[in-house]
């Protein structure tokens, strides 16, 4: 394996597990405000959570790369008081996989604290624990089959993100060039065996990510 | 000592209606609320323990004021010294029996853990999870679980009404045996006269009418 073989999987990897774990932190407080209240504009709130699901990748990374756009507010903005760039880089990207992959964090989430007994809360409330003791002790304990769905679908969308990755952040060695863009660039140039590399592994991957959510599942179901 | 004087709207089957409560519970009594499903009873209990709001009156529990809408006072169900024992028991899946019991507590005292365990015989339950537990067991537990906080009130949301006759009975001796080893007013909904006959002191029937009277449990 060349180095830029195993440089494109860490990298692939670094974005998988980045987006993971800021999703799962942002992603549990935005499920339980779904799950738990009701406020004026939620469908809203909630429809633009869901955008990604069925909107075309171009799409969202078309308006992020406008926006990371110097040229533009927000990007003019970042450039001018944190020097900071986001078209092309790394961290444009992982804004970008962050943003297309919330719903599948979102959606386990938000389900697994729907389907809990209303009295759980209750009870821990007539018990004395504030909504902050009963959300991390109680609530977040019991949606564990939910959690690792979560966990393991975000990963492996993430993993197998294209379009949004090509548009924002091009194909860059070591930057912003994934497996998966690598598989394409790769049987551009008709180098068929490294793709199939980069293909044979994203696919055992997901293959593995789906198992373990099945297994857990029906384990926490018995 | 609770007195409750409140009053809040319903949506029943037959449609909107009020319910009107105005009664005074002494100290150490356990009061049984009978009526019909959907009268008010759980409405009542929750109002009690702080999960539902009244629209307008005052309740007092011992000397504190938990509730009075016309100095918008609504102490929350954390604060107040209630303790609810739901229908479905609500025992927590991700904590074994020991677990549950020792959440509850504000301080922790292991040497009180203990004799809950003992008191509710679930010594040899203590590591078992409650989703593995027979509905009696989970009884107890939750039981044990509500007095681990040393409530000055305990509410009992129809504790009886899932469990068949024989075990039934030696759960009648367990509240019974609770409600006067703890010194505690209890406040329970029953649909079942011979129980009520068996464990109330008096009894509030949930009507259509504002209720402000008990009756006698013999009375039934």
């Amino acid at each position: 394996m060349s180095p830029e073989f195993i440089q494109t999987l860490l990298l692939t990897a670094k974005l998988a597990l980045s987006t993971t774990l800021i999703l799962f932190i942002i992603g549990l407080p935005i499920a339980a405000l779904l799950a738990f209240t009701r406020f004026r504009l939620k469908v809203i709130f909630e429809a633009l959570i869901n955008m990604p699901m069925v909107l075309p990748p171009t799409v969202i990374g078309y308006y992020l790369l406008v926006a990371f756009s110097p040229q533009h507010a927000f990007g003019g903005f970042l450039e001018r008081w944190f020097d900071l760039r986001l078209a092309f880089t790394f961290q444009g990207v992982l804004i970008a996989s962050v943003i297309f992959s919330l719903p599948f964090m979102v959606q386990p989430l938000q389900n697994g604290f729907v389907a809990l007994p209303k009295s759980y809360r209750e009870a821990a409330y007539t018990l004395g624990k504030s909504k902050m003791e009963t959300f991390f002790r109680v609530l977040v304990p019991n949606i564990k089959p939910s959690i690792v769905t979560g966990i393991a679908m975000t990963f492996a969308h993430s993993i197998g993100e294209f379009g949004i990755v090509l548009m924002v952040g091009g194909n860059m060695p070591g930057e912003t060039r994934v497996a998966s863009i690598a598989i394409y660039d790769e049987m551009q140039s008709l180098n068929y065996s490294t793709a199939n590399q980069y293909s044979l592994i994203l696919f055992a991957v997901s293959f593995v990510l789906l198992v373990i959510i099945y297994s857990v599942n029906r384990h926490f179901r018995i | 000592m609770i007195y409750i004087d409140v009053e809040r709207k319903m949506l029943t089957t037959d449609g909107p209606r009020k319910l009107e409560v105005c009664v005074e519970i002494e100290k150490h009594q356990l009061v049984c609320l009978f009526g019909k499903s959907g009268a008010g009873k759980t409405t009542l209990l929750r109002m009690l323990c702080g999960l539902f709001v009244p629209d307008k009156g005052v309740i007092r529990i011992g000397d504190k004021t938990v509730f009075d809408s016309s100095k918008k006072i609504n102490v929350p169900p954390q604060k107040r010294k209630v303790g609810y024992m739901f229908q479905d028991y609500a025992l927590f899946p991700n904590m074994n029996v020991e677990e549950n019991i020792r959440f509850a507590q504000d301080v922790k005292n292991l040497d009180e853990v203990e004799s809950l365990l003992h008191t509710f015989q679930l010594e040899k339950l203590r590591h078992q999870k409650t989703t593995r537990l027979s509905g009696g067991q989970k009884q107890r537990v939750a039981l044990a679980r509500a007095f681990a906080r040393k409530p000055e009130v305990m509410l009992l949301d129809e504790p009886l009404s899932s469990v068949d006759f024989e075990l039934r009975q030696s759960l009648q001796n367990e509240i019974l045996k609770s409600h006067e080893l703890f010194r505690s007013t209890t406040v329970m909904v029953s649909h079942d006269k011979d129980e009520i006959h068996r464990l109330a002191t008096k009894v509030l029937r949930i009507g259509k009418e504002k209720i402000t009277a008990f009756e006698n449990p013999t009375n039934l």
